[in-house]
């Protein structure tokens, strides 16, 4: 499987996912950080890679969807943006309602 | 021409912005100082009225394509409409570094 293989599969398998600079408990840049802290307020199960450990990710990441930056967060297979869209969405309650859809 | 200039000038031309601020975060990360790695864009423009946002950022993603791909580490971006920016008169603050390095 080559590595747009790999994200894509990784995408569609899981119903929420961030691609992400570190761990969400580890994270190794102020905007993962926040992204996935926001994902965890939401109070649901989600996935997480760490494109720092990944190499072939971090590289190939930005061409899967065109989108140059990390971290990336996608639920139901659709990308939802990076960390300032993920927060604007979450101050507005509508991240929680998009995850609280995606995962039963 | 500075990174910040560039940034500006692409950004004015082609979204012709009603509002634009290019702040250099830098310093706030660890990087060398004088580096422009860290860059945070606030601008409202006629043209996000009814766009999501996630094409707000494809649009200015694709104006700044090329210094994106390997010259600027970080971009926060902060969109408004001009009544959305009416509304909440102020971005929010851009996180601390974490130290990752790229």
């Amino acid at each position: 499987m080559d590595a747009l293989e790999r994200i894509d599969d990784i995408v569609k398998k899981n119903p929420v996912v961030i691609f992400m600079k570190g761990t969400p408990t580890m994270p190794q840049c102020g905007f993962s950080s926040r992204a996935a802290q926001a994902l965890m307020e939401c109070g649901k199960e989600f996935a997480h890679v760490n494109v720092l450990t990944d190499p072939e990710i971090m590289e190939n990441l930005p061409k899967y969807q065109n989108w140059p930056t990390f971290p990336q967060i996608y639920i139901n297979g659709e990308l939802v943006g990076g960390c300032d869209i993920t927060l604007e969405m979450y101050q507005k309650g509508d991240l929680q309602k998009a995850v609280g859809e995606a995962v039963q | 021409m500075s990174m910040q200039a560039v940034i500006e000038e692409k950004l004015s031309q082609q979204i012709h912005p009603a509002h634009l601020q290019v702040i250099n975060e830098s310093d706030n990360h660890n990087v060398p100082p004088g580096s422009e790695s860290h860059f945070k864009v606030v601008i409202v423009a006629d043209s996000f009225d009814g766009k999501p946002l996630i094409a707000r950022h494809r649009m200015i993603n694709e104006v700044l394509a090329e210094e994106l791909q390997n010259k600027i580490h970080a971009l926060a971006l902060h969109t408004y409409a001009p009544d959305e920016w009416q509304e909440t008169g102020q971005a929010p603050d851009s996180p601390p570094c974490h130290g990752g390095g790229k």
